[in-house]
């Protein structure tokens, strides 16, 4: 008897009830962000620590990746290309799969994992540690000064790394060209910016600030709203990074719909 | 007739099925340090934390200076948390600033017009008064338990408020230590003229810095007044349990 009326509590199921209203908290989440993120006083300091700890500190790893994926993707397509005699299309191929897509995506999810989980895990631990409510009790807002100081952060760094990862993802692309086809730096970006039309970089760029506020939104909800204790914060920053990823990889698929739309009609 | 800081009349707070305060009243006068005891769970710290608005009662009026907690807007909230000061069981210091930025960090936030050397002569005086002076530039990982709780108080002190909320201070610290922590509430009341509200349920902190005590059983105070009236003279065997268990044990 007890457990039916357990059950009567839910509308749909316990997982799918949560899950929208866990949707419905995130949305009201961002509803007080865009309402306070206008609103003085203005963290400016703050926001350029957390600059400094999104952007720089994120440069070594970064800085690797894009290299990495740039020697890589230029290796894995070189054979095919090679088939078709067409190996003098390598820099406009990757310069185009790197800008439009391996970029912004090879940056967010490593963002997402470092930075998402990291936003996430020190939220909650200053949440379970009552530092959220030593800073209500003093006056200030804790969210104008944890939340909207990180989500801008994230949204600004973002790009700029992706600016960045792409530079270093095509300066490892062309030591492999280099390499083989013996191709000069000034040819070889030469037709890496023949290859680009001002839509592949203006998407990439709206694409990764979406990105960055996705990740910066999310780390700070799930830390923001963790609980349970210790046990919550490793929660805050598995979420973290689970939902930013997936949000992102969602985000992905629905700018290549849009982006398509503009490239095609 | 002396001046009431605080009232409290017929509070109740539940949390689901769950029970914590009903229907407390309590009364706190001007320049008085007032202990609530009590078991763990038996809502202490939620009666504070209501006091400073960080929880709703679910009934009941609870006023500070005056004015309704409760149904006032947040700009009013924060000018009347500026009057309180809440020193956290866990001390809650800022662990990725240093003591100094702990310290400043309400100061330059609430007081718009703050000197370079205003700012400067305040941290240094709240850090003379916790005795803490040497500790300016450490981080709070670098503190043992006993300077954190000090540091908190000092982050409090430094709005100068007129009431002071003392979540478990002694919680965790070996008797030395509680006992210069009681000696810091007894001088925090005397240098700032603070009233107090000191949660515990330590009775020797009860006792030194107490001017009067307050005992919560099972959602309602047991009994209010001074020491010897509370735990000598009383009848009621919860009490007479929870004062043989602190001083036999």
């Amino acid at each position: 008897m007890a457990e039916k009326t357990a059950e009567k509590k839910y509308i749909i199921s316990k997982k799918i009830d949560q899950f929208f209203i866990d949707l419905a908290s995130i949305f009201r989440f961002m509803k007080r962000f865009f309402v306070e993120v206008w609103l003085p006083p203005y963290e400016f300091r703050e926001v350029i620590r957390q600059c400094y700890q999104i952007g720089v500190k994120s440069l070594p790893l970064i800085s690797l990746t894009g290299f990495i994926v740039g020697i890589v993707f230029t290796n894995q397509s070189r054979p095919s290309l090679t088939e078709f005699g067409a190996t003098s299309w390598l820099p406009a191929l990757i310069s185009i799969a790197i800008v439009r897509a391996m970029g912004p995506l090879v940056t967010a999810l490593i963002a997402a994992g470092k930075v998402g989980s990291s936003i996430g895990a020190e939220i909650s631990s200053m949440k379970v540690t009552e530092q959220i409510d030593a800073m209500e009790v003093s006056a200030t807002n804790p969210f104008k000064f944890l939340v909207v100081t990180r989500v801008i952060a994230c949204t600004v760094m973002i790009p700029l790394l992706v600016m960045y990862v792409d530079f270093v993802a095509l300066l490892g692309a062309f030591l492999n060209v280099h390499q083989n086809e013996l191709t000069s730096l000034t040819t070889f970006f030469v037709e890496v910016f023949e290859a680009l039309t001002f839509l592949d970089i203006f998407s990439s760029i709206i694409k990764s600030t979406v990105f960055g506020f996705t990740i910066g939104i999310v780390g700070c909800y799930k830390g923001y709203t963790s609980s349970k204790g210790t046990e919550g914060v490793g929660k805050a920053a598995n979420a973290s990074v689970v939902m930013a990823m997936f949000l992102i990889f969602i985000e992905e698929l629905l700018a290549l719909q849009i982006v398509n739309f503009f490239r095609f009609n | 007739m002396r001046e009431k800081v605080i009232e409290i009349k017929g509070l109740t707070k539940s949390f689901g099925d769950l029970h914590v305060l009903k229907g407390v009243d309590l009364n706190l006068y001007k320049g008085e340090n007032l202990v609530v005891l009590g078991k763990s769970g038996t809502g202490k710290s939620v009666l504070i934390k209501i006091v400073v608005g960080l929880l709703t009662q679910d009934e009941g009026s609870l006023k500070v200076f005056g004015q309704e907690v409760n149904s006032l807007p947040s700009k009013e909230l924060d000018k009347l948390r500026l009057k309180i000061g809440f020193s956290f069981q866990h001390s809650a210091l800022y662990d990725s600033m240093t003591v100094r930025e702990n310290l400043e960090f309400p100061l330059v936030r609430n007081v718009k017009t703050i000197t370079e050397s205003e700012k400067e002569k305040k941290i240094h005086r709240v850090l003379e008064s916790v005795g803490l002076s040497q500790a300016i530039d450490q981080m709070p990982s670098e503190l043992s338990g006993g300077q954190k709780k000090r540091i908190g108080i000092a982050r409090t002190l430094i709005l100068e408020p007129e009431i002071m909320l003392y979540d478990e201070p002694t919680a965790g610290l070996d008797p030395i230590t509680c006992g210069d922590i009681n000696d810091l509430i007894n001088q925090v009341r005397d240098e700032y003229k603070t009233s107090s509200i000191v949660i515990t349920h330590d009775l020797t902190c009860a006792k030194v810095t107490g001017d009067r005590q307050a005992v919560l059983l099972d959602g309602k105070f047991g009994a209010v007044g001074e020491f010897e009236e509370v735990f000598h003279y009383t009848s009621d065997d919860r009490i007479k349990a929870f004062y043989d268990y602190n001083f036999i044990n």
